[in-house]
Formats: structure tokens, sequence, C-alpha cells
């Protein structure tokens, strides 16, 4: 009991990290109808930038970790935007309007291209850095088993649940979110109507991107470890979690990051460990044979 | 800004600059927390690293590199538009032009190919690196059937060309199978998980299908990586026995009861030989693919995979089995990918989970796509390209797979159809075909 309570928590904290990257996904597929697959690894670009400042704050000897974690935040929420928009203008917009398989092409390629301009600029080895935030409560001592939820943990949680609130606000209450729906409906009809399409797309580039840094910096604060290639994993899953949700849809994404947080965690633990990967895509098989539009997505309407 | 980007006319000097400076601003601030930091290990901890100087060459080059882009762009546009004031040509005439240069294009690659053997009989290099490229054509024809004919996105190929390696590496270890015997056993095996994975996700489309096929690819992998007993781990299979030719063994001496190939030729032992029959193995392999896939493409499954690209309610309008149609696409670009995968164990002699991973079935779909879908002529092209790419930059190791992800995605901007884009189908009603290029004529 104590283990599979224990086993919950962790699930939810892996769950809740595939869900913000995986929001990155389905409001691009949202929008734009195509996977962005060099999303995992602006998700790993942001560790990297997380480890950099990180390290730096360690050089100035702040010891303040809230404004520490405030710190690193922004700047990695600032330069992963960056690349987010970056990605966007130069492999993805020109190639609107073409076949749908040429952006998912120049998106490998992006992915190549950044895992390898990673591993070039800041070296294959893995970059570990010092515990930012140790210990946890203990919420309960039970015998021979002691749960507890560490404050790490609790951080991504939070911080989760503050940031999906804001993101639900923002799509369905400012100019902005209703640019992006409306976008998202018909692009054509938005733009006669006055909805710059291209900056719209740019800044949904740039949310997804931003929201992936926060994962990133999550990350690093977690597991205290980076390497040039935790985005293909990370990535796969999230795109996962956004399809088992239904693609294109945001509760979707988040809940099918939960999903897959739980079930990796709970086969983990209970099962072998070595197929959790197996297991989340044996599950997605399943469900998209019984739901083909995942669990939360519209059946899409064809019409001739 | 997007004014100054996107400027459809060619720019004044001042605006290239302009352009090239905002190009350069960004690549600034792209370049401060990777170029311009790093972080290194001293004594334990990690600190950081400046590498400002490094930086400021970086978008020096950048500033430099978008003047010059810009300005070639300008040049060709302008050289563009001269030519088609100059020119009478209709779009179908340069069309056709076209499809007679890359029938042209086809002949003379095929006789380079039979030719480049004997021309560089004694690089072993050369031979390797065709025989590769040929792998990857095989590959690339069979999941065109996939992808290119019936328009499924398959994002697993790879699987299936896994399946066939370790079919063949399995049968001749354990049981003693010959190559011959067991191509086509192998390439049944790979149809079947074709179909197995075929039959559940019929229902699924576009991008829900990439993702189940992507997952599927990953199973076999991490099934082949821990179930040791079966596939022996991480740790592959090694020693696979040789093809022969005709039961003579490209080795110094003979097993007993046989003969080599060069004792029974009367020819000096080379090693050589091996590699020159591997080459010419896999390129009657890929000719007999290509003969077959342009077979299929005349008969009524063909047809039917195109019809099914191009619009799948109206195949159910028509009264087509699409259940049929999509399975035996996907069994038979299965196959093709086990018979390819049964080479490649066959050459290498040793395989291992590695070989199979999602960057593979990743460049097999880019050399489909980037040759054009569709076009086999295109598959050639791109399979050349991609393989060739990585070895040129063998000079400077590093950056070969930057400069590769980095032609991937200049090709696909320059290119958005495919280097050989060829989306017409492959036949036309004769009246109707007229009646097209009438009508783009008088346009």
């Amino acid at each position: 009991m104590a283990y599979a309570l224990q086993q919950l928590i962790n699930g939810l904290t892996l769950g809740a990290m595939y869900g913000l990257i995986a929001i990155g996904y389905t409001m691009v597929y949202g929008i734009i109808g195509m996977i962005n697959f060099a999303h995992g690894d602006i998700f790993m670009v942001s560790a990297f930038i997380a480890v950099t400042a990180f390290t730096i704050l360690a050089a100035a000897d702040v010891t303040s970790i809230p404004l520490a974690l405030t710190f690193v935040l922004i700047v990695s929420i600032f330069f992963t935007s960056a690349y987010g928009w970056a990605v966007e203008r130069t492999a993805y917009r020109p190639l609107r309007g073409s076949t749908r398989l040429a952006p998912l092409i120049s998106a490998i390629g992006m992915s190549i291209f950044l895992q390898n301009s990673v591993q070039l600029t800041q070296g294959a080895r893995v970059k570990p850095i010092p515990p930012v935030l140790e210990g946890g409560i203990v919420l309960w001592d039970a015998p021979g088993f002691t749960v507890q939820i560490g404050w790490s943990q609790m951080l991504i949680i939070v911080t989760t649940v503050i940031l999906m609130t804001a993101f639900t606000w923002m799509i369905t209450q400012t100019p902005f979110g209703r640019q992006q729906r409306a976008c998202e409906q018909d692009r054509t009809m938005a733009s006669l109507l006055g909805v710059n399409v291209d900056r719209t797309i740019s800044f949904t580039f740039m949310l997804g991107a931003a929201l992936a840094a926060v994962a990133g910096v999550m990350v690093t604060v977690y597991y205290g470890v980076v390497d040039f290639f935790i985005g293909f994993l990370a990535g796969i899953k999230a795109f996962t979690a956004a399809v088992l949700g239904g693609i294109g849809s945001l509760p979707g994404a988040m809940l099918g990051g939960l999903l897959i947080g739980l079930i990796e965690s709970f086969w983990a633990a209970y099962l072998w460990a070595e197929y959790k990967d197996v297991a989340t895509f044996g599950i997605l098989c399943l469900v998209l044979m019984l739901r083909p539009s995942g669990l939360l997505g519209r059946p899409e309407v064809e019409k001739v | 800004m997007s004014a100054v980007v996107f400027a459809r006319h060619a720019m004044t000097p001042a605006e290239r600059l302009r352009d090239a400076g905002w190009v350069a601003f960004v690549g600034l601030i792209l370049g401060i927390p990777l170029v311009g930091l790093t972080t290194v290990d001293v004594g334990g901890r990690l600190g950081v690293e400046t590498r400002f100087g490094l930086l400021a060459a970086a978008i020096a080059a950048v500033f430099a590199g978008r003047l010059l882009l810009r300005w070639a762009i300008d040049q060709a546009r302008n050289r563009k538009q001269e030519r088609d004031r100059a020119s009478t040509a209709t779009a179908a005439d340069r069309a056709h032009g076209a499809q007679r240069v890359v029938n042209v294009l086809g002949w003379v690659a095929l006789g380079a190919s039979i030719a480049l053997p004997i021309v560089f009989s004694d690089n072993r290099y050369v031979v390797d690196t065709a025989t590769t490229v040929l792998i990857y054509v095989m590959l690339g024809w069979g999941l065109n059937v996939v992808v290119g004919l019936a328009g499924l996105l398959d994002l697993g190929y790879v699987a299936f060309y896994a399946v066939g390696a370790y079919s063949y590496a399995l049968l001749s270890t354990q049981f003693g199978w010959s190559f011959w015997e067991a191509l086509p056993v192998s390439g049944a095996m790979a149809a079947t998980f074709g179909i197995l994975l075929g039959y559940p996700i019929l229902r699924l489309r576009g991008d829900y299908l990439a993702i189940v096929t992507l997952g599927f690819g990953e199973i076999i992998r991490i099934i082949l990586v821990n179930w040791t007993e079966f596939s022996n781990g991480p740790n592959g299979i090694s020693s696979i026995p040789r093809p022969s030719f005709f039961g003579l063994e490209f080795t110094r001496s003979a097993p007993e009861g046989s003969q080599t190939f060069a004792g029974f030729f009367g020819l000096e032992f080379s090693p050589m030989h091996r590699l020159i029959f591997l080459y010419y193995l896999i390129l009657v392999l890929a000719l007999l693919t290509h003969a077959f896939v342009s077979r299929l493409r005349k008969l009524p499954v063909g047809r039917a995979w195109e019809a099914l690209r191009e619009d799948e309610i109206a195949c159910q309008a028509m009264g087509m089995n699409t259940t049929n149609i999509k399975l035996s696409a996907f069994a038979i670009g299965a196959m093709l990918g086990g018979f390819a995968g049964v080479f490649f164990a066959a050459r290498q002699g040793f395989i291992s989970p590695e070989s199979f991973t999602f960057t593979e079935s990743a460049i097999i779909l880019a050399i489909v796509v980037l040759g054009g879908m569709g076009s086999q002529m295109g598959v050639v092209l791109a399979a050349t390209l991609l393989v060739l790419i990585p070895e040129f930059g063998r000079n400077f190791a590093e950056y070969r797979m930057l400069l590769f992800g980095l032609a991937m995605v200049l090709i696909m901007v320059w290119r958005p159809g495919g280097l050989l884009s060829h989306r017409e189908p492959t036949v036309r009603l004769n009246a109707l075909d007229k009646a097209a290029s009438t009508k783009e004529a008088t346009r």
C-alpha cells in the first residue's frame, strides 16, 4: 500500500513533465497539423540552458533557492522560446502549404541538427549538477517503507497545476487565445478576418517551447543530470501522451501525460522495468484501436 | 521585420544589409547559451567557460552567409524570370522534358552501377559504400510502396528490416540454413509482421498511424535488447554465415567437401571477390524490387494504392476493399524491408539492436520524401545523397550528423515536393490527359 502510494507520487511527477511537453506537440498539431519532431530536442536544449544557468548561479554564490529557480526559469524560457521561434521560422514556415510530409521530414532533420549541435558545443558527456532541492515531507511512516514526497516533486506538480490553469485561461479568455483557436479552425478564414496567422503560429511555437523549457528546468532539478540524448525519448513519450489524450486537445495532452507517467512508474515497480516503454506503446495501441482519435479527441468529420 | 524577410522582389543593398543584420541578431541570441557559454568539469564540479570569441566568429559567418545567400537567391530569381519570358515552353512541355531526362538518367545510373565494381575492382571503400547506397535504395523502394504509393505514413519501417535481419541471423546460426533458403522465409516473416502491425491499426489515419508505427518499431527494438535468450540482447548475434555463390564459399580455404570461389574459377584468392559478389547481389535484389514494384503499379492493386493515397472516401464509395488494400501495402513493403534486412545481416556478419533505431527509420523515410514521394529514381538520388553526405563529412567526423540534419532541412525547404517530384498517377485516361495539357497550354 505504502509502496503503491509512493509509485503514485512518482508517476504523477513524471506525468506532469510529460504533460508539459505534450502540450507543445498538441498545440502545434492543432494549429498547423504537423508533428513537430524537434520539440523533444527543444526540451533538451532548455535543460542544457538550465544547467548552464544553475552553474553560473553557483559560481556567483547565490544561495536563495526561490531566487535561483526564478532566475533559471526566466533565462531558460527566454532562450528556449527563441529556439522555438527560430525553428518554426527556418524549417517549417517555408513549407507551409506544401505536402503534409515535407514539414515532418524537415522537423526530423531539425531534430538531428539540434541534437548534434548541442553535442558539439556542449560535449557528449552527461552533465551533473549539485542537487538543488533536497529532502521532502514524509507522508506516511509505514512499517518497512516510508512514503515521501520530495520538494522537487512538489515543485513540479504545483508548477504544472499553476501553469495549466494559467494556460487554460489564456487559451479560453484572452485575445491571443481567441486568435489561436480561430487559426486552428480555419486558417484562411481567420486571416480574412484580420488575424495575423503567421504571428499566431510563431507565438504558438514560442509558447510550446516555453512550456518545454519549464519541463526542462524541472527535469534538471529532479534528476540532476542532463545529456544531449534526453530529448528523443522524452519527446516520443510526450507525443504518445498527446496522441493518447487526443491530439489537438489541451486537457487531453495533460491527461495523456499523467496516464503515461502512471503506467510507466507502476509497470516499472510491479512488472518488468525494462519493458516499461513496451507497456506505454502497447497501451497506446489498445486505446487507439478502441478510440481511434484518442481519449478526449473529437473524431474528425471528413467531408468530400 | 517580416516585410524584410519576406520580400518577393529583389532587395536593395541596404535591405540586404538590414536583413543579414537581423539574422545575425537572432543567431546571437540563439548562440549565447550554446556557443557562447559551456559548462566544463572543474575538479569534479561543473564550471562555466565563456567562448565569446567563437561566438563572434560564428555570428560573423552567419552575417556573411546570409548576405551571400540573399544575393544568390536574387540572382537566381532574375535569371529565372528572364528565362521564363524568353521561352515559350509550357509547364507540361517542361514536365515531359524533365521526365525524359529522368528516364535517361535511370539508364545511365544502371550502366554506372553495373560498371562500378569493374572500374573500382580493388577499391574496397568505394564498393562498400556503393553497397550501402544500394541497401538504402532497396529500403527506400520498399517503403515507397507504403508511403509513396499507398500514402500510409510509416515511422517504424526499420522494424521489418530488423525482423528480416534477425530471422536470417537466427535461422542460419541456430539451424544452419543457407542464405538462399532463409531469404524467402525471412521475407515471409517480415510480411507477417507487416500484417500483424497493419491489422489493428487499419482505422487509424495520418498521424495516429505514424505514432503507432513508431511505437511498433520501438517495441521490436526493446524486445531485441531485453529478450536475451532469444536475440542475445544488446551484444547482438555475430558470425552470421556469408552467402555463397551457388555453394562456392568466398574463403581462402574451403571446408571439406566443397570448393572456394577462387579455386573453382582458377583465380587467385582475394577478399574483394566477396565484396564485389555482395555488391552485385544487392544490385540484383534492388533491381528485382524495382521491377516488382513497377509491375505492381500497373496492376489493379497498385492502382488501388494510388487511389487510396488520393482519396480514401472515394475509394470506399467505389466499393474498394480498403482493408485488403492497406494490408497488402503493409505486407509487401514489409517483405521488401525484410529482404533488405537479410542482405544486411549476411553482409555485416554481425547484427545488434543498435542498427535498428528510430534514426534509421527516419533516414529511410527521408529518402522517400526527399526523393519525391512515389518516384523510383528520386529514391536512388536521395539514397545516394544521404549516404554520401556523411561519408564526405568523415574528414570532419563530428560534424557529419550535423550536416546530415541540416541537409535534410535545406533540401526540404529548397524543394518541398522532393528532388524529383512526381505525384502523377501512373495511369491516365488518354482523353483526360490531352484535355489537361491543353488547359495548361492555354493558361
